[in-house]
């Protein structure tokens, strides 16, 4: 199947430090597959062993495969820049590029990352990106003025119109709208619904109403006491809200822990 | 009386004692500036930033010559401290693990506390020496060696200041790590970058030690990089211990240039810190 993703018993390192294990799970295209689970159960890890992010960080190492059309992203022959290009990411936080304009936030990956520096490509780029984004009624006017100025709802869709932007085929939000107002979650959420048609997205939130909300599938991970994060249940978001499987999955959805 | 009463007088008391002991070192500062300006105004005519020294006795002259030296040997020592100085600061902040950085932090922060006049020393041996003469180049080399733990230093700060999450977006869009590092990363530092450099060059604008036994001085014009060079620095010394009244001013009107350079170079460094999201 055309842009397939899935992991294949994924392990992952902090030093040695095991964060997530054998975690195997298929994310079907063009749908929201959401992550949820209490904190420290290793969904964020998870996700950013997708794009390759988790190695980013000092002492960290992975176990397993991740598949992407039917490679593994952890080949010796990949490579990180043209693999981050087809799986973009929006982080937690809003974290427009402090020195740049709006658009030129928007056209930071195009730019810096690709090659396309025709003026009026680059003017369609941006504006098509922020439309999807759902900016940019509020922005057309003031391209110019720094990604910083926006309001905290607002940045973090300029984040997303700049993961938009390169066209990636996966796009994985990492607790997108932890730190918005309801309002600006809800115009995230709304986005996500309309852009999945020709992404597939991966969203790990803490918010279990807002993977209710707007997932396809949900996956549920646990960690015990000193063992790493796993996979407890992975199913349709309608069966795992209404007639989960495991126990576990059962408490957590019904708020009995986490 | 109560006990809240004497706590509260106590306060009173050490924060008088706090204002006082700031009062004392903003008043030092004045009353040098006060002083160096009341002794050196006078020099400051047109012709001392054009003219060169004349003899004792003759009036007019100026220390163009010594102005042109500094700016000449500082802009040398500039161009080879900067790029390595902020290249090895960037490294420091961004990969800067393990013994390797740990060691160039620490020899850094070691060459910081080193004495000016012994660089000196080590100048004079690694280039004037080999060359048997006094030269421009040997004092840049002296400057260049001052300069350089103090922009390392800076810029790690700087760098370091900058938002981690700023460089994982820009390396989540698939943009290489140089390319992260060198247009998303440090464009966010340069503020603080150019406060150090700033700074470095206000500190070794003023330095007279080191240029003793390199740039050693000459009363002509002088350019030439591999020639004795003249210097405010040295201007100042040779002629503030002169028995010669004129010369003594000169001296003063030198130090006042020196102040004054200082003075605006750390005013420079305010502005870029301050312009930091104003682009």
């Amino acid at each position: 199947m055309k842009q397939e993703l899935r992991t294949d018993r994924l392990s992952a390192f902090y030093g040695a430090h095991c964060a997530i294990r054998d975690i195997t799970m298929t994310f079907r295209p063009k749908s929201i597959t959401a992550l949820i689970g209490p904190s420290g159960c290793g969904k964020s890890t998870l996700l950013r062993c997708l794009n390759r992010m988790h190695e980013v960080i000092a002492n960290t190492t992975v176990k397993g495969q991740v598949m992407l059309d039917g490679s593994n992203v952890y080949d010796s022959g990949i490579d990180t820049t043209s693999l981050r290009r087809r799986v973009g990411m929006v982080f937690q936080r809003p974290n427009p590029f402090p020195t740049m304009s709006i658009s030129d936030n928007v056209l930071a990956g195009v730019r810096l990352a690709g090659d396309v520096s025709d003026r009026s490509t680059l003017a369609e780029i941006a504006e098509r990106s922020l439309r999807r984004a759902a900016l940019w009624d509020e922005v057309k006017d003031i391209l110019n003025r720094p990604g910083t100025s926006l309001s905290g709802g607002q940045q973090q869709r300029l984040c997303i119109a700049r993961a938009l932007a390169i066209e990636p085929e996966v796009l994985l939000m990492d607790e997108p709208a932890s730190s918005l107002d309801p309002i600006s979650t809800m115009k995230i959420e709304d986005l996500m619904r309309e852009i999945k048609t020709d992404f597939t997205i991966i969203i790990v939130t803490h918010n279990m109403q807002q993977a209710a909300r707007v997932s396809d599938f949900t996956g549920f991970m646990l960690a015990g006491e000193a063992a790493p994060g796993e996979l407890i249940e992975f199913d349709e978001s309608s069966k795992i809200f209404t007639t989960p499987q495991d126990k576990r999955t059962e408490d957590y959805i019904t708020g009995r822990f986490g | 009386m109560s006990r809240l009463a004497v706590r509260n007088a106590w306060s009173a008391f050490m924060i008088c004692v706090a204002a006082a002991c700031a009062g004392i070192a903003a008043l030092l500062l004045a009353i040098i500036v006060l002083y160096v300006l009341s002794k050196g105004a006078g020099a400051l005519r047109p012709t001392f930033f054009t003219q060169i020294p004349r003899p004792v006795g003759i009036p007019g002259g100026g220390v163009a010559n010594a102005i042109l030296g500094s700016a000449e040997i500082i802009a040398l020592a500039s161009i080879a401290a900067v790029p390595i100085g902020t290249a090895a600061g960037v490294y420091l902040a961004l990969f800067g693990r393990g013994r390797v950085a740990a060691s160039v932090r620490f020899l850094s922060d070691v060459l910081t506390g080193v004495p000016s006049i012994a660089i000196g020393v080590f100048a004079y041996a690694l280039v004037v020496l080999p060359a048997r003469q006094f030269s421009a180049v040997s004092a840049s080399v002296a400057l260049g060696i001052i300069m350089l733990p103090i922009i390392v230093r800076t810029t790690e700060e700087a760098v370091r200041l900058v938002p981690h999450t700023i460089r994982e977006g820009a390396l989540a869009l698939g943009i290489p790590a140089w390319k992260a590092t060198l247009l998303v990363t440090v464009p966010v530092a340069r503020p603080g970058i150019t406060t150090g450099v700033l700074l470095a060059i206000a500190r070794v604008a003023g330095e007279s030690a080191p240029l003793l036994f390199t740039a050693f001085g000459n009363p002509q014009w002088s350019v030439g990089l591999t020639h004795p060079i003249a210097a405010l620095p040295l201007v100042i010394f040779q002629y503030a211990i002169s028995p010669y009244k004129d010369w003594q001013q000169t001296a003063w009107g030198g130090a006042l240039v020196l102040i004054a350079l200082v003075f605006a170079l750390n005013l420079a460094a305010r502005v870029a810190l301050r312009s930091r999201f104003a682009r």
